[in-house]
């Protein structure tokens, strides 16, 4: 707080005398960012600004030296990626999905979290043990899941049926009724770790008086957790959401790997790779990348303003 | 070759490069296929004195042909001689070399609609590698034992597949089924597929002259007919299927019939594999007393990138690799079916895969896909027609509806109908 009202006090004293200080302040900010910012141009900008051109032409990948300006037909022309039914289901089933994931690895990452916050002598190994899912790389973990959920020689089948839980084995990633429930429950399982990470460092930074006060006062451990621990861990679980729901929204390879190119569980991206390698459309296809970056950006704004006003509420 | 041998020499020598070049090679996926391709491309390698590298590719065709767009469309040099499937030569025309100047009319030996296939705009743009149909593939020894007959039409395998799939689970083996195919939503579906409608006289999705054919009541029954199989005599798990997944279960032994490719047949007879010498090979059945047998014609090419540094050396690794002896080799190797028509004549082939002299007049009559009239656009085609299938086999759809889409969404594509390139 004292920080706070140091930096905040100086111009309102002497402006006159600040400002000169804080322009070279600004302008030597400015220079040690550039070099990121210029990076940064080169490797995201400038890609983002061909696709955004591409998107306004009928450019097909086998010769893109022969394009031609079609203005915004690739958005809202008669076939049009806003006119798409396959690409509204794309939305659909990516919205669908980053909300069902993001929830069940927020309960869960919180739940893990909450146990490896409590002191014990296997905490270190536990919290190494946890990380293991979210060290594999995505496509090695969706094609091991590929086969321990297969219904011909899956694992998976072999245990429950041996529990006695179904009588013939499921089909998991085949059925219809099951596969997007699989993808949820793989990406649930590899990302649970990055979530309880996230939170149990936010868990280790609660200042312990305060629990000591409240186990003083005989405070009940579940108010002491919706009263003190949530509260304080809030900020920190928010932005854990955050990643997760941007990263959600972009999801390509668990779905890629396990369920191809199934029309039941198309998401954003694999609708975007489609139009854009399969069937060379690089024209429609960056129309379609460009709204999926849109949406993104949409979704990050309304975050950003959020919190924002959050902030200044309190 | 030494004719061969010595001209490139001279025009290496024209150029002033002596050193060895080095070349690179794309063909297909590690594994007993590559292997093949592999030993021969060394030969050649010993022969010349130049080097070959190998670029192994993903397994699935689709996302090979993804991997080749992306080298190629930025114009890379890492590729100089790359396998192609019987559906791309429209698909990647632009950036292949044209291989008339080079191949001496070598091309005269081949398939003549196979050579058709692969010339686009008048250039030649890829040779002839190998050649595939669908096939079925069968258990000699369980239909020897329950005393049935081959069958002939869909309905008469399914009733057989079904036989046999509840006695052998009834003597104990519960993973017993009747017959796995590829219902994976991939290229390999619309193959299927496109062996039913045939069988049924339902068309080939866009005919001949580029007009959408599918909605037809034939092609509904050849849908309702596959739709039938799957949780009966096929594991529902079908639809997420490929090749190498309907082969690892008919290998294990738990499949009555299979529906794949040539290839199966030497990995299914080498040691080790629990029904070598147990397999039988017979066409494709007809839908019904008035279908037909009909295949899918697949295959690879062998292509030259535009960008390769060293044209004239990856064309002559190409005619070399393509040409009759290492096609034999590859014949009796790897049961890769030869584009030269002669080989089926040759004893030593037809010794080590008998079934090639069978189904050669499948192999003449085999159903292409619509790729050369739809050129540019078959991948979306195909795409269009694997998903809608793929709906009426999970049930999600109905096939009249199902195909009703399906003529609307490909009619969107081509409002004139698709017009050939040439």
């Amino acid at each position: 707080m004292t920080s706070q009202t140091l930096t905040a006090a100086p111009p309102v004293r002497a402006p006159s005398v600040q400002s000169s200080l804080q322009r070279s302040r600004q302008r030597m900010a400015w220079l040690l960012v550039a070099p990121a910012l210029l990076v940064l141009l080169a490797i995201a900008g400038w890609p983002l600004l061909r696709t955004i051109w591409f998107s306004l032409t009928d450019a097909q990948l086998g010769d893109l030296t022969q394009m031609q300006f079609v203005g915004l037909d690739n958005y809202i022309g008669e076939n049009g990626v806003l006119r798409d039914a396959e690409w509204w289901s794309a939305v659909a089933n990516t919205l669908q999905f980053s909300v069902i994931s993001v929830t069940l690895e927020t309960v869960l990452g919180l739940s893990v979290a909450l146990l490896l916050n409590t002191p014990s002598r296997a905490r270190t190994l536990l919290r190494a043990a946890v990380l293991v899912p979210w060290a594999i790389p995505t496509i090695v973990s969706a094609k091991m899941w590929s086969w321990m959920l297969n219904d011909q020689y899956g694992v998976i089948n072999v245990m429950l049926q041996g529990l006695g839980l179904i009588d013939t084995p499921l089909a998991f990633i085949a059925d219809p009724d099951l596969s997007f429930f699989t993808i949820i429950l793989v990406d649930v399982w590899k990302t649970t770790p990055f979530m309880a990470l996230l939170m149990l460092a936010a868990l280790q930074m609660v200042p312990t008086d305060c629990y000591e006060a409240a186990r003083v006062d005989g405070v009940p451990r579940w108010r002491v957790f919706t009263h003190i621990t949530l509260p304080l861990i809030l900020p920190a679980v928010l932005v854990a959401m955050v990643f997760r729901a941007l990263d959600a929204l972009r999801v390509f390879d668990l779905i890629y790997v396990m369920t191809s190119n199934s029309r039941l569980t198309k998401s954003m991206s694999v609708y975007v790779r489609e139009q854009l390698v399969d069937f060379q459309q690089v024209g429609f296809g960056s129309a379609s990348a460009t709204v999926l970056f849109l949406i993104i950006v949409l979704f990050t704004v309304a975050y950003m303003a959020f919190t924002r006003r959050r902030m200044q509420g309190v | 070759m030494k004719i061969a041998l010595m001209s490139t020499a001279a025009l290496l020598a024209l150029a002033g490069t002596a050193e060895a070049a080095t070349l690179r090679m794309a063909c297909g996926a590690p594994g007993p296929g590559q292997n093949v391709c592999i030993d021969s491309a060394k030969e050649w390698a010993k022969k010349t004195g130049h080097e070959v590298k190998f670029v192994a590719t993903p397994n699935d065709s689709n996302e090979q042909l993804a991997l080749l767009q992306q080298l190629l469309g930025s114009g890379s040099d890492k590729i100089d001689v790359m396998q192609i499937d019987v559906v791309w030569p429209g698909i990647l025309a632009n950036q292949l070399l044209d291989l008339k100047p080079y191949s001496k009319g070598a091309e005269a030996q081949h398939f003549g609609s196979i050579i058709t296939n692969n010339t686009v705009a008048g250039k030649l743009v890829a040779m002839p590698w190998y050649i595939d149909t669908g096939m079925m593939y069968y258990r000699k020894d369980l239909l020897g034992k329950y005393r049935l007959p081959a069958p002939s039409t869909w309905d008469e395998m399914a009733a057989t597949a079904r036989k046999i799939q509840d006695a052998e689970r009834a003597a104990g083996n519960d993973k017993m089924w009747g017959f796995v195919w590829q219902g994976r939503a991939y290229e390999g579906l619309t193959c299927n597929a496109l062996e039913w409608l045939a069988s049924f006289n339902g068309g080939t999705v866009v005919d001949a002259q580029g007009k959408v054919s599918v909605n037809n009541p034939y092609a509904g029954k050849a849908l309702d007919t596959a739709a039938k199989w799957v949780g009966t005599i096929s594991p529902k798990a079908v639809l997420n299927f490929a090749e190498e997944e309907a082969r690892g279960v008919f290998q294990s032994g738990n499949a009555v019939f299979m529906r794949n490719w040539p290839y199966a047949w030497s990995v299914m007879n080498q040691d080790g594999s629990a029904v070598k010498g147990k397999v039988g090979v017979m066409p494709l059945p007809k839908g019904g007393n008035g279908g037909r047998h009909a295949a899918t014609l697949g295959g690879w090419q062998l292509a030259v990138s535009k960008y390769s540094k060293n044209p004239q050396l990856a064309a002559d690794l190409l005619l070399y690799m393509t040409g009759a002896q290492v096609q034999k080799y590859r014949a009796i190797k790897g049961s890769f079916n030869p584009t030269i028509p002669a080989l089926y004549k040759d004893p030593d082939i037809i010794k080590a895969s008998p079934f090639m002299a069978e189904l050669y007049p499948t192999f003449s009559s085999a159903v292409p896909r619509p790729s050369t009239v739809t050129t540019g656009k078959y991948n979306q085609v195909s795409n269009q027609f694997w998903n809608a299938t793929h709906d009426v086999l999970s049930g999600n759809a109905k096939s009249s509806d199902a195909l009703a889409q399906l003529d609307r969404s490909l009619k969107r594509l081509a409002p004139a109908g698709f017009v050939s390139a040439k």
